[in-house]
């Protein structure tokens, strides 16, 4: 039995009197690609947004640790130290740093794995220039994982749609993270800009063994690279199984082909 | 597609007579609409003049015709320099003149070195063949671009609209000026003092304004600098009040004190190393992984924490880092002035020194220093005209932003090489 990276437990999250997510229960094991699927406003987002700390969830227990080392309790925690735990996410609306190069925002993701502070930057130490220089190396290393090292060093806002999304995986993977959360990450990409996508998102599972997380529409893809998938409908957990078995389970289809079905 | 057809339209011969507007005629239409209406609103001045001895009306019937004449040309150009800007947007890199010259200046290592020593060695010997009034001038310069490249952390790097910049100067001129009065403390002692003052200062600014941004913050650091000129106006017994303090000691050198024409020429050469000094730290600064951090919150608050920095951190870091600036430059203020009051802190120097890093270009050093030399020079080169003095000060700052809303010269993104070679690609402004 694989010990779950992520763990999380009847969480709840009211916005006003709307309740977003209701009681969800959720886990993603080592190694493992997890699949969140749903109708529009089925509070996948919102999900992802309580777990990595953007929102504090109204109830229920996010848990998470690398494998082997002792899980810990992340309810409420700033962003920033989610992702320094092992967390990373991509944005369903891309959240690039616009008026930066390829190159430097994948840089910045590397920033809380280094050290070098305000004196090694006015110095331009051995130490500081040695850390710049691996940050450089390891981030270019990282375009080339998602084929846009011929882009490194041109604006984001200039990147076409498809290569943005991949340039904000490259940017989630310089985090150093044991668990990727991918929002939506072939909306707007042609089927063939899919099929690559879904070979760079098997490799990093693959190569460094970065358990994934995603939320997606596209059923051709959902199925046919999940482990596990998860369906939401209305901040409820309504299935959850491998690809098999959800696509099978008559409260999915009724849930993706309206109430309507109630009557046939 | 839509490109090709803008293109076409700025290749046309004919393009300046079309001036923006779809044909000549057209262009023409509205161009005698603005001459007529700027004929009108300028009558009762321009035309009517009233001979109070003769009792007679002076009807100046040829200032009408230069306005509308005037007008007419103007409205043509103008609309022409904003259709042709708007072209110029599509393509990437569009350069200005300035930056095209540097650019091409420093492609060529020869040519930069040279062109670095000669700006250096006219630096150095400036103050022996300009006059005190000019050394004077100059000093105040290098002061605003010390503390534009301080803002210029805050605003241009960090993106934190800081409206209250000021106070930190005041903070230091004033640490100076008491330190001096009661303790006798000199001016070396100080200057790193007042440093540490203003970053002080500076973290206790950003503590309360964490979680504001934009107009908000700009209004809080507003509130900030004017109690901060409200206290020394109005806390007389700590402050002096209104009437300042005065006697203020110049600084020494090795314990040899200078007369007033030597001290001013030492304190152009100590300001001059405090912007060098500046200058050298904010590039350092600006290249490293704090100044991409601080890049990174400018452009994407969410997106920058859930990438794992710190927001808290790198804003207090920002607000500190700009502050000790500003509180070193107030240090040789008061020491280049000896007598310093609340009415130099006022909000005015806060929105020049913002406009020298919004005019220069923000997040641009050599920008900023450009600004500096821009706004503070020309005012005072401008007294020839005295009256218009402040008009054409204005209308440069319209049409800079009209024209350059980036400022003068853009900030450029550093081009990294790894393992040994270029990476590949163009430099991108
Ligand atoms: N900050 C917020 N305030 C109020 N309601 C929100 C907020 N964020 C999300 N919601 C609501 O939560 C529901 C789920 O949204 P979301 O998670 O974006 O859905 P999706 O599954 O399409 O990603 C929607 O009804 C949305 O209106
Ligand atoms: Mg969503």
């Amino acid at each position: 039995m694989v010990s779950p990276v992520l763990n999380v437990q009847d969480i709840c999250m009211d916005f006003g009197g709307i309740r977003a997510l209701d009681e969800v229960n959720l886990d993603v094991k080592a190694g493992e690609i997890v699949a969140l699927i749903g109708p529009n406003g089925a509070g996948k987002t919102t999900f992802f947004n309580c777990i990595t700390g953007i929102y504090k969830p109204t109830s229920g227990d996010v848990v998470v640790g690398r494998s082997g080392d002792s899980p810990r309790r992340i309810n409420g925690i700033k962003p920033n130290l989610v992702t320094e735990i092992g967390m990373a996410r991509t944005f369903q609306n891309i959240r690039l740093f616009p008026s930066m190069t390829a190159l430097e925002n994948v840089m910045i993701g590397t920033h809380c794995r280094t050290k070098s502070g305000i004196w090694g930057a006015i110095s331009h130490n051995r130490k500081a220039r040695v850390e710049e220089q691996e940050i450089i190396e390891r981030s270019y290393h990282l375009l080339e994982l998602v084929h846009l090292e011929e882009y490194a060093n041109e604006l984001a806002c200039n990147l076409p749609y498809g290569k943005q999304r991949r340039l904000e995986i490259a940017r989630a993977m310089a985090t150093d993270p044991f668990l990727l959360l991918l929002d939506e990450p072939a909306a707007g990409m042609n089927p063939h800009e899919t099929i690559e996508l879904k070979e760079l998102v098997l490799g990093i599972r693959d190569v460094y063994g970065i358990s994934i997380l995603l939320i997606e529409h596209d059923m051709k893809m959902v199925m046919s690279m999940s482990d596990r998938i998860f369906v939401l409908d209305y901040g409820r957990l309504i299935s959850h199984g491998t690809p098999q078995e959800v696509s099978g389970d008559p409260a999915v289809i009724k849930a993706y082909l309206g109430e309507g079905d109630d009557d046939v | 597609m839509n490109n090709n057809i803008k293109a076409d339209k700025g290749k046309r011969p004919l393009a300046f007579f079309s001036a923006g507007c779809d044909s000549a005629a057209h262009a023409l239409r509205r161009s005698v609409l603005v001459a007529l209406w700027f004929m009108f609103l300028t009558f009762p001045i321009m035309v009517i003049k009233v001979d109070t001895v003769n009792k007679t009306i002076d009807w100046r019937w040829m200032n009408l015709l230069w306005i509308g004449i005037g007008s007419f040309v103007l409205s043509f150009v103008w609309r022409w320099l904003l259709e042709r800007k708007e072209l110029q947007k599509d393509q990437v890199s569009t350069e200005g003149p300035v930056e095209r010259l540097l650019t091409s200046a420093s492609s060529i290592p020869a040519a930069k070195w040279s062109l670095l020593a000669i700006v250096g060695i006219a630096a150095l010997v400036f103050p022996h063949l300009a006059g005190m009034y000019q050394t004077n001038i100059m000093i105040s310069c290098l002061t605003y671009v010390a503390l534009g490249l301080g803002l210029n952390i805050v605003v241009g790097l960090a993106g934190l609209l800081d409206l209250g910049y000021v106070a930190f100067y005041a903070v230091g001129a004033y640490a100076y000026a008491l330190m001096n009065m009661h303790f006798q403390i000199g001016f070396w002692t100080m200057l790193p003092l007042g440093a540490v003052l203003g970053a002080i200062c500076g973290i206790l600014l950003g503590f309360p304004v964490l979680r504001l941004r934009g107009d908000y913050l700009a209004i809080v650091t507003l509130g900030f600098g004017e109690i901060i000129r409200l206290v020394l106006e109005n806390w007389g017994e700590v402050t002096m009040g209104p009437s300042g303090i005065s006697g203020i000691d110049r600084p020494m050198l090795f314990g040899h004190k200078f007369g007033v024409f030597d001290s001013i020429t030492f304190m152009y050469y100590i300001m001059l190393g405090l912007m060098i000094l500046t200058i050298f730290f904010v590039n350092r600064l600006q290249n490293s992984r704090i100044g991409r951090a601080w890049l990174a919150l400018r452009e994407d608050e969410i997106a920058c924490q859930a990438m794992g920095i710190d927001r808290t951190k790198t804003k207090l870091m920002a607000f500190a880092l700009g502050a000790t600036w500003a509180g070193m430059a107030g240090v040789v203020f008061a020491a280049k002035t000896t007598f310093i009051n609340p009415a130099s802190f006022t909000f005015w120097e806060s929105a020049i020194i913002l406009s020298v890093v919004v005019i220069g270009g923000m997040g641009s050093v050599r920008g900023v220093i450009l600004g500096a030399l821009v706004l503070i020079l020309l005012p005072e080169y401008l007294r020839a005209f005295s009256e218009f003095r402040m008009l054409i000060f204005g209308a440069t700052m319209v049409l800079v932003m009209v024209f350059r809303p980036q400022g003068l010269i853009r900030a450029k993104r550093k081009v990294y090489t790894y393992m040994g070679r270029k990476t590949a690609g163009a430099e991108h402004g």
